[in-house]
């Protein structure tokens, strides 16, 4: 069937579709709330029926009916295979090795893909505390790849971040080997201005697209590191078909695409 | 009547000053806040607290001066709000000590400790700051012998020769957890996820458990698969129907976005939080008078979780 797109669309819709297509059928997926969400269902929805979904706070594929504001929230509980803790979800599958793909975000991400998320400035002194690790910084390190959902602003893609919460490339290649990482990385970056990825041998950085409307120019402008942009293509746009599953399947509450 | 069995103040008053304590829950869901509330109005201080992922359980706490020190992995109520107001300033302004660990990190200390090991190897959080930074002074860690005497420790594995990080338990002086169900000795039944109650509470030297029901044992004890904490290590047991509120309690209750909201809302600022502190603790003798304070039982019908689904269905969760 030939696909029909539409410019009738969100920010927010265009980077959930964005996120659902990091994802292929039967992978397992660790998420977060929010818009790592609304991409794991919306993949669950169209390309990715046999997707599992794992919720850190303890349930294995749970069947929402209503999306929830926490991954310890009650409405995960919905018909999921199983429903324990942090210790079976963290241990026995994160750790052992069983999770596909994993969703991060953070205030800051540099180049080799390394995020941010616990203070800004002297972590002594900082001249903003943010929220933590939480489980990112070991969906980062265990997740066998990771995709990061960002808004794509100048001193939020620093060259360097002030501190690593979730380890991406490290430095480089072979960053993570030499850390005590013996699988794992980031995938791609979905940005409010459009995706980034990961040369194979070098880790390094390179626009692989840019959303429908951006100019190429703008990105460079909105990124501190240097940044590949020989590649980029446009973002492929959204079908009528994932707009309208978002919005009256997987999110008809209007939680997070507002 | 069971010995174990006391009201909320008669517990709260077991909590010396300087106590290192662990609080169930997760984020907005099950936390002890009547316990919470309690512990503010009784002036507690110096309070030492972990916890993976809590909520507005210690960031109230923090608010109020009784937190010294935190050992966390994260600290807000997600999808609420995305950073616990208190905890970021008492950071910002070095008010209170802290150290970062991650998720799992907390959960394996906990696990740790409850099964009596003095550690566990795990192999995350390598190539994080969360090994190169240390929030508490080395000073601490040598003469405090509460604290683990190193944050963690990197050692090559004895069987395969790669790296793997050692982790120090967590034992508590006190676990306080809310649960729906305990059994008049102690036997504890957790509905729905368990977050790392469980680890918390059996790592710990003492448990409370504040409850929706105290129940007969018997009653418990014909599914006891479904238990998760046996009596014998359960020390006091207070009932407190809707204990966790604003948060939510699997199969009893949904959160409370609107009260939540109200309290990010105040928390950004000293004087909105103190205002907040004023109207909803200090401004009330008890739980049942907070209960009136949230809009009684008009507010508390409007969270009665739907039987079958645990939650209810169509709250208004973003206002």
């Amino acid at each position: 069937m030939e696909k029909k797109y539409t410019k009738d669309y969100t920010l927010t819709e265009l980077m959930a579709v964005a996120a659902a297509r990091e994802i292929h059928d039967k992978e397992i997926v660790f998420v977060g709330t929010g818009l790592p969400m609304l991409g794991a269902m919306l993949a669950q929805n169209t390309h990715a029926p046999n997707l599992v979904i794992i919720f850190q706070a303890g349930t294995t594929d749970s069947r929402l009916a209503n999306l929830p504001m926490s991954v310890g929230d009650a409405r995960v509980m919905r018909q999921a295979s199983t429903a324990a803790g942090l210790f079976e979800i963290f241990a026995t599958v994160l750790q052992a090795g069983h999770v596909d793909v994993g969703f991060l975000s953070g205030a800051q991400i540099d180049k080799f893909g390394n995020i941010n998320a616990t203070s800004i400035g002297d972590y002594h002194n900082p001249t903003v505390r943010l929220t933590g690790s939480g489980g990112s910084g070991d969906i980062a390190c265990l997740a066998k790849r990771t995709v990061i959902i960002a808004r794509h602003e100048k001193r939020r893609f620093p060259e360097k971040v002030d501190y690593i919460t979730s380890p991406g490339w490290i430095d480089g290649p072979e960053g993570r080997e030499k850390a005590g990482l013996h699988w794992g990385g980031p995938s791609a970056i979905v940005t409010t201005m459009g995706i980034l990825r990961f040369e194979d041998k070098t880790k390094e950085p390179y626009l692989a697209s840019y959303h429908p409307g951006v100019k190429i120019q703008w990105i460079k402008e909105n990124t501190e590191f240097k940044l590949d942009t020989s590649k980029a293509v446009e973002t492929e746009k959204p079908t009528e078909e994932e707009i309208q599953i978002l919005q009256n399947i997987v999110d008809p509450e209007r939680i997070f695409i507002g | 009547m069971s010995e174990k069995i006391i009201s909320l103040q008669e517990a709260v008053e077991k909590i010396p000053d300087s106590a290192h304590i662990a609080l169930g829950g997760f984020t907005t869901q099950r936390h002890p806040m009547a316990f919470v509330y309690e512990m503010i109005r009784n002036k507690k201080r110096d309070l030492h607290l972990y916890g993976p992922s809590p909520g507005g359980d210690f960031d109230i706490l923090i608010g109020a001066g009784c937190v010294k020190r935190v050992e966390l992995a994260y600290e807000a109520d997600e999808a609420f709000n995305t950073i616990g107001s208190r905890l970021r300033k008492a950071i910002e302004k070095n008010e209170i000590e802290w150290e970062d660990y991650s998720n799992f990190g907390m959960v394996l200390r906990f696990t740790a400790g409850a099964m009596g090991l003095p550690f566990l190897p795990t192999r995350t959080m390598f190539g994080s700051d969360m090994l190169t930074k240390e929030g508490f002074n080395r000073c601490v860690r040598q003469k405090n012998h509460r604290i683990a005497s190193e944050k963690f420790h990197v050692m090559e594995c004895p069987f395969t020769d790669e790296k793997i990080l050692l982790l120090p338990a967590i034992n508590v002086d006190y676990c306080i957890l809310h649960a729906q169900k305990v059994g008049k000795d102690g036997t504890v039944r957790i509905y729905g996820q368990n977050y790392a109650d469980i680890q918390q509470a059996l790592g710990a030297k003492k448990i409370i458990v504040t409850c929706e029901e105290i129940v007969e044992e018997d009653e418990l004890r014909e599914s006891p698969e479904q238990n998760q904490i046996p009596f014998f290590r359960v020390n006091y047991i207070v009932r407190v129907p809707y204990g966790a509120h604003p948060y939510s309690c699997f199969r009893y209750y949904d959160y409370d976005p609107e009260q939540i909201s109200l309290y990010h809302k105040k928390a950004r600022s000293d004087e909105g939080f103190k205002e907040y502190l004023d109207e909803f603790v200090h401004g009330v003798k008890n739980h049942q008078e907070y209960l009136e304070k949230i809009g009684g039982e008009k507010k508390i019908k409007k969270l009665i979780a739907d039987p079958e689904l645990g939650y209810v269905k169509n709250l208004k969760r973003r206002l």
